[in-house]
Formats: structure tokens, sequence, C-alpha cells
């Protein structure tokens, strides 16, 4: 078994620098690395490129690093929660690449795979394929689109153990089984860490070679964007 | 003319025995509401869940489980969870039998605009443009005019699009139109909206053909 196991957020994030390029899964606020966003807005890390399918709110999740002018570009799916965002998008002080959610799934894939690049359906004839590589299968247009290439991705697990192998809960496993492995590096925070030889390898949902730094998060806010509820009758 | 609640209704009437289905945010949310009883369907949500079910009761929300709208649900035995990847899997591998979806525009080859208004409102396309460039059977849930009375069905979008020649059927306020090799051709109209009321809110040719028959709305 390889040791994975880092002992603070701190230890974990060492090496991300100024101007590097992050992936960060979560869809909305749902399973997100919210410890190492905290973490990063500490650091100060500046002009980063982040990878993630949404931007966060104006006060959680990349919405924070947002705040503090700390993200170069943004390449996301959808980011129409974030009224700091929408306002630095248009005065042009933040940069940013509006792409597909399965294009932006499967470019984080393709990283993770060793596949350089592919062909999907999704946006031709739109302005997002725009000097694209397209091409005809079967009777119908296809774009090309390339790996993403990334110095750090930051994902966060329910379950994790000492060897780097993640369990994930729910719909907070969203993109981030597709960004383990996709980086030069793989950094996984926790809700729950546990000794090599704990899990079950049958339920283990993202390998461990994926992961190269894996810590437990100090706490969990998980705030809920939409709370909707039904009515008892 | 219909309600959203009614358009939802009508729409519900296209969803058949044994289809997976993925709902937009909006009015096809409501969709899942009026299924008819006596079939069995399961809702996909592209951020990973299949057999989605209703909003959870009060105290039973988790922050892990929420659908594509980012609001908190519950699932339904028989229920999966996936990552993004094998979602979009899913979808562009035609595994999912009907989308509905909601659009600011739609033209008569079946193009749809529904993700940005330049300098107006750039929210981001998140999963519609791998769905309608995927899907083979989709449905578009909208208002036939905008606030200030203009079409939105037209011989060509002016919005930049999601998705090129892929709509088939698009249900209104007004009426329930295909989209045909031709151009739209009106198939229904809402209760009490005449022929001519719907012409008049259209830009886009209408292929009208013998009587015109109402929605039935229960």
């Amino acid at each position: 078994m390889i040791y994975k196991k880092v002992n603070s957020v701190q230890e974990a994030l060492e090496g991300i620098e100024n101007g590097m390029t992050l992936m960060l899964g979560g869809f909305g606020l749902c399973g997100i690395p919210e410890n190492s966003i905290a973490e990063l807005v500490k650091k100060e890390t500046k002009n980063l490129t982040c990878i993630s399918n949404n931007a966060g709110v104006d006060d959680f999740g990349l919405g924070l690093l947002l705040q503090k002018h700390q993200i170069k570009k943004m390449i996301s799916s959808y980011v129409g929660e974030n009224a700091e965002f929408e306002r630095q998008m248009l005065t042009g002080e933040l940069e940013v690449e509006l792409i597909p959610q399965g294009t932006l799934a499967e470019r984080c894939r393709a990283a993770q795979t060793g596949i350089p690049a592919f062909f999907t359906p999704a946006s031709f004839g739109t302005e997002v394929a725009i000097g694209k590589e397209t091409r005809e299968f079967n009777g119908k247009m296809h774009v090309m689109e390339l790996a993403f290439k990334a110095d750090f991705a930051i994902v966060k697990a329910w379950k994790g153990d000492t060897a780097g192998n993640l369990i994930f809960k729910g719909t907070a496993r969203n993109f981030n089984p597709c960004m383990a492995g996709a980086a030069k590096i793989t950094i996984a925070e926790v809700e729950e860490l546990v000794e090599s030889g704990t899990l079950d390898p049958n339920q283990i949902h993202t390998p461990g070679i994926f992961v190269q730094r894996i810590f437990q998060g100090e706490k969990y806010e998980k705030r809920i964007e939409k709370r909707t509820v039904r009515k008892i009758n | 003319m219909l309600t959203k609640e009614d358009i939802a209704k009508r729409i519900a009437q296209e969803v058949k025995d044994k289809y997976f289905v993925n709902l937009g945010i909006g009015i096809p949310t409501l969709v899942a509401n009026y299924i008819p009883k006596g079939i069995e369907v399961e809702f996909q949500s592209e951020n990973g869940v299949l057999g989605m079910g209703p909003f959870p009761f009060e105290g039973e929300e988790d922050a892990d489980l929420i659908n594509a709208g980012k609001q908190t649900i519950t699932t339904l035995e028989g229920a999966s969870f996936f990552d993004s990847a094998t979602s979009f899997g899913m979808i562009r591998g035609q595994h999912v039998d009907l989308t509905i979806l909601g659009a600011m525009e739609v033209s008569e080859n079946g193009d749809i605009a529904n993700w940005k208004i330049p300098e107006k409102m750039v929210k981001g396309m998140g999963g519609a443009m791998d769905l309608v460039a995927s899907a083979e059977n989709i449905i578009v849930a909208m208002m036939h005019v905008n606030k200030a009375g203009e079409s939105k069905i037209l011989k060509k979008c002016t919005l930049p699009l999601t998705g090129v020649g892929c709509v088939k059927k698009v249900v209104t306020e007004l009426a329930v139109l295909e989209v045909t090799p031709k151009g739209f051709k009106l198939l229904e109209r809402a209760p009490g909206v005449s022929v001519e009321h719907i012409i008049a809110s259209t830009e886009a040719d209408l292929i009208i053909e013998g009587e015109i028959p109402e929605m039935i709305i229960d």
C-alpha cells in the first residue's frame, strides 16, 4: 500500500502557486472541496485558472476566491448563481470560457485516461464550436474537443482511506471521479478518512492510483443552494 | 390560454411507458407531477441520478442529494448515482428517450436558443447543448410570445444557438407545434384560442391542415 495521507490542508495544497490551473470538483455547492477552497483564500494564491462546472455563489464555494480576485480565468458550464462573477465578467476583469457540461466532464475524463482529444455532437453549429475542428460521423456532425491540462485537481469525497481510495455519496459524486487523476497532482479531501484495508474494495468508486494526497476536512458546512421541500398533504 | 401547469400537463401526455426522461429547469420540472397513471418512467438528472423522486419533506433535505436545478430531491426505489462523464455518456449515447427543456427562441428548422442574451444575460449552457445535440426526441416547453408580445416562434433564431435542427415538438400557452422538414405544423390549439390568434402570435409560417383540434387538458 502506498501511503497518501497528509496531516493538514496546508500540507495537501503545498506547491499550488500563482498562475496555475486547478480542477475543482462539485456541482453547484454539492460535493465541492470546501476546506481546500477556504485554504486557497488564506494562501492568497492569485491568477488561477479554475476548471469547475460552476463558480459557487457570492459567499461560498469558488465565489470566495472570486471575491478576492484570485481567479484570472474560469472554465465552466453554468455560472448563473453568482452576481460578483457576472460583474467581473462584464467588466472584463475575469476571463470566462463557457463549455457544455458533458464536454467539460469528458475533457476531464480524457485527461484522466490518456485520450488527447475526442469528438462530440454537443455545440455543433453554435458559437462554442467556432475555430474547432468538425467532422461527420454516421451522418452527424461532431466537434473536436481536447483533454484538459491542469496542475492540480482538488476533489471531495464522502469517505476515503490512506491509500487514496474514494467513495462518494449521492449526487455529490458529480465531477469528482472525472477530475481525480486528470491533473499532474490530485488532492482529495474527505469527510471521513480511514486506514487502508477498512473500506470494502468492491465499493470503491475512485481507485487510489488517481489520488496523490488525501486528508480529512476539518469541518463541512455542506450548504444547500436551493432548499426545496414538499408539503405534507 | 394555458397556464404553466397546463403546459406541463399537455407535455406529460407525450411521456410513454418505459421512458427515461430528462427534465430541464422551469416548466419541464413540473411535468413530473402529471405523468399518466399506470406507466413506468424514470427521471434522469444530468448531475448524476437516475430514479429521481419528489422534493423531500421539511427536515429531510440532504445537501448531497440535488437535481440539475440545485434543488433538494429524493430518490425512488431502484435509483442510482453516477459521475458526470457517465451521465453525459447516457445522454450522448441516446439511452435517454425524451428530453424536455425550456427555450427563449425556437426556429422553424428546429434550432433552439436558450443559454445567452449577448451583453445582458450570460449564465451558461449547462447540459443543454449536450442534451439537444444528442437526444432523438426533444420537446420544448415555452411561452409563445415574450412580455412585449413578440413571437418567440421564429423563422430564424436571433439569439446565440444552443443546438441546430434538433427540436421535434413545441408546447406553448397557445399551441402544440410539430417541427417538420417544411416548417412548423400546427397540431393543436389551447382551449378557447383561435387559429387566427395563433397565426398572429407566430412570426414563423405555420402549416395548417384541416380543422385544428383543441388540446385536451384534464
